[in-house]
């Protein structure tokens, strides 16, 4: 059954280019959400003070009109007639850029120390591909670290709120009584405050100068928080109308077991709805952590995530200065479109009769 | 109607409450207060917070200090904002009367442009101007609010002529009349351009969508067949059916723009709600915040009841009184 569905899926992205693209995005944040270590020249925290807001470097392939090893320049500092800081390449002083090259070390899957990256241009100079931030720290490289909080925070968060909406909705649904309507209400209750100040409002109950780990596992809790409660409604009404279908009174008749009828028949029959759910709300999940982030109530400096590193852009100054403070902004862009795009053709696929909605 | 309506305000207040008890909670087990970061200013002695905390009763238990609130509450005081050093009921209804203004603009632009792209993409299916719409929609859809706001204020900034934060010039004072409406339209332009791309966008999507639907229904080919012009066929009758289930969307569009416009009002230092939420964390203002969530949850009751209505108006098979609170 599900090995039916995904070759129904890959048959969608052959005929959909742009669907195929959106999962060979996905896949390829994934890729550098796992690998960040190694795909990226630097460690996040690897900072340069003397080259704050470096621009992306140029890759050449030329030198002196002949073609030669991809290089990049040197970035001379100066200042310009009104005394803003410029950087400015210097001919002739060039540094090579080679393939897996030895750098900062890093530990790979969390499981055991390397020092290899993809790329990189030794000890005597910086390539900035995407630019550099106020401490001279590789864009790139930070955007590659950002990934793995930006990227998981949506898949965790969903698993969570699945698990605490099936179970609550379940039991709302199933049992019915005093339990349903005091179940129904603290959902209405908490459906009630907007997302946006439900999530602060939660977030002021805890410290802020909380380590980055312990914020990553909060921010997954509160914002699966606010999910849950529009999950466990549709739940609930799903088991309503299932504990009346024909086939379900069938199997109790003929001696099934609740484990057989949940598992056998309630599950794949809403299977399908839980998949094109999640595929839809993980952009409010990835939006809301980036948001949190970006107010400085998120994930803290020097760890990165998509929504901190927008931080510095919060200043409009700042990005005519150096506009490419704006990039991690795309990522967040790609990673929400991309997803919206396989939740639509998800939908398409499964066909839910219920609509489905987010909360944030 | 009016007996649904008074039905409906009730329940929701009686949430609205609970929501407030769980709020206050919430702050209260948090922590550290607002006086503890009294505390850490040297320049303020620690007998001068004592007298504060036993001014605002902070050192009572916890549901005495919920049950005190709660008895202001009906005599009309939500409390005292320490930071701001104002009662909350003006300063919060000072933001929301901000927001709401926002937020109305941020509609009356959706519908007026969502309806029309709608309407005339679900005609055109398929041709390339509704591939064009249909794609720039799903793009709005997309991109993030609060990143398309720095960007869009990036350009007018490098443009120049449009104000790029805040809602009234520094001059405003000194206008005429007509020059602060102007003024404060000219810094609404961005925030209603970023909040409503979003919105819009979903509109469209949903509006294209029952549209095509409703023009496969057998009465419009029925009314065609009967020799009415197209205009008619579909202004009269298809759209006036195919608008219905976009009025339920109305009350959720609500919800998230309440939610989604208040990052935008912070990047945009609109002095709106979502500026006053921020602040009211930040300094763990406790009746600042659980105000603040009170406001914003009201806004969302208004935009809920106010869909309700709508439906009832717009499809007299509606019964009131039939639907729960949700």
């Amino acid at each position: 059954m599900l090995w039916r569905r995904l070759r129904q899926f890959g048959g969608m992205c052959r005929r959909n280019g742009l669907l195929l693209a959106a999962v060979a995005c996905l896949a390829m944040l994934y890729f550098t959400a796992l690998f960040a270590g190694f795909v990226s020249p630097y460690h996040y925290d690897n900072e340069d003070r003397t080259r704050s807001y470096h621009p992306p470097t140029r890759i050449h392939l030329f030198d002196d009109g002949r073609l030669t090893r991809p290089h990049v320049r040197e970035y001379e500092l100066e200042f310009d007639e009104d005394f803003r800081r410029v950087f400015t390449p210097v001919e002739g002083v060039r540094h090579d850029l080679r393939l897996f090259v030895r750098g900062d070390s890093y530990s790979f899957l969390g499981l055991l120390e390397a020092e290899l990256h993809l790329f990189g241009v030794g000890d005597e100079g910086r390539i900035y591909l995407l630019g550099a931030d106020s401490r001279g720290r590789d864009l790139f490289s930070r955007i590659a670290y950002g990934a793995q909080v930006s990227m998981t925070i949506g898949l965790v968060g969903v698993a969570i709120a699945l698990l605490f909406g099936l179970l609550i909705g379940g039991i709302s649904g199933y049992y019915g009584g005093w339990i349903d309507t005091l179940i129904q209400r603290s959902t209405e209750i908490v459906m009630i405050i907007p997302g946006f100040f439900l999530l602060l409002a939660l977030r002021a109950a805890f410290p802020p100068d909380w380590d980055s780990i312990r914020v990553y596992f909060f921010i997954i809790v509160i914002l699966s928080f606010i999910g849950w409660a529009s999950l466990a409604r549709v739940i609930r009404g799903m088991v309503l109308s299932l504990r009346e279908k024909e086939f379900v009174a069938a199997a109790k008749v003929l001696g099934a077991s609740d484990r057989f009828i949940i598992t056998r028949h309630l599950i794949p029959n809403t299977a399908s709805y839980f998949v094109v759910y999640a595929s839809i709300s993980i952009p409010g999940y990835i939006l809301g952590e980036s948001a949190l982030s970006l107010l400085g109530l998120g994930i803290q400096d020097p760890h990165a995530s998509w929504g901190n590193l927008l931080q510095e852009a919060m200043s409009i100054t700042q990005i005519q200065l150096h506009p490419w403070i704006l990039i991690p902004g795309f990522f967040i862009f790609a990673a929400v479109m991309s997803y919206n795009i396989v939740g639509d053709a998800l939908r398409d696929l499964l066909d839910p009769q219920q609509e489905v909605t987010t909360s944030l | 109607m009016i007996g649904f309506t008074i039905r409906r305000l009730l329940i929701a207040s009686v949430l609205l409450l609970a929501a407030s008890f769980l709020t206050f909670m919430m702050i209260q087990l948090a922590p550290g207060d607002y006086l503890a970061q009294l505390r850490m200013n040297p320049q303020i002695g620690d007998d001068v917070v004592d007298q504060m905390s036993a001014r605002y009763g902070l050192d009572d238990p916890i549901l005495v200090q919920y049950g005190r609130w709660l008895a202001n509450l009906a005599r009309g005081d939500m409390g005292f904002s320490f930071v701001h050093e104002r009662p909350v009921a003006g300063l919060v209804w000072e933001h929301l009367r901000n927001t709401i203004f926002l937020m109305t603009m941020v509609i009356l632009f959706t519908w007026l442009m969502a309806l029309p792209m709608g309407i005339y993409c679900a005609i055109k299916q398929n041709q390339l101007a509704d591939r064009v719409l249909s794609t720039l929609a799903f793009v709005g859809l997309s991109i993030p609010n609060f990143f398309l706001c720095l960007v869009v204020m990036w350009i007018a900034a490098e443009i120049g002529g449009i104000p790029v934060g805040g809602m009234t010039s520094a001059h405003h004072e000194y206008l005429s009349w007509w020059g602060r409406i102007v003024d404060i339209a000219l810094h609404m332009a961005i925030p209603v351009f970023v909040i409503a791309t979003g919105a819009m966008a979903g509109l469209q999507r949903v509006t294209r969508g029952n549209m095509l639907e409703v023009l496969r229904h057998q009465y419009v080919t029925t009314a065609r067949a009967r020799g009415l012009p197209e205009h008619r066929v579909i202004y009269v009758h298809a759209l006036r059916n195919a608008i219905n289930p976009l009025i339920t969307i109305f009350g959720y569009q609500f919800a998230l723009l309440v939610s989604g416009a208040a990052l935008v009002e912070i990047i945009y230092s609109w002095p709106g709600m979502g500026q006053l939420i921020l602040e009211a964390v930040l300094s763990q203002d406790l009746y600042l915040v659980v105000g603040v969530v009170l406001g914003s949850g009201f806004m969302l009751i208004l935009g809920n009841l106010v869909a309700d209505i709508l439906l009832g108006m717009n499809d007299p098979r509606i019964k009131f009184g039939e639907r729960g609170a949700g």
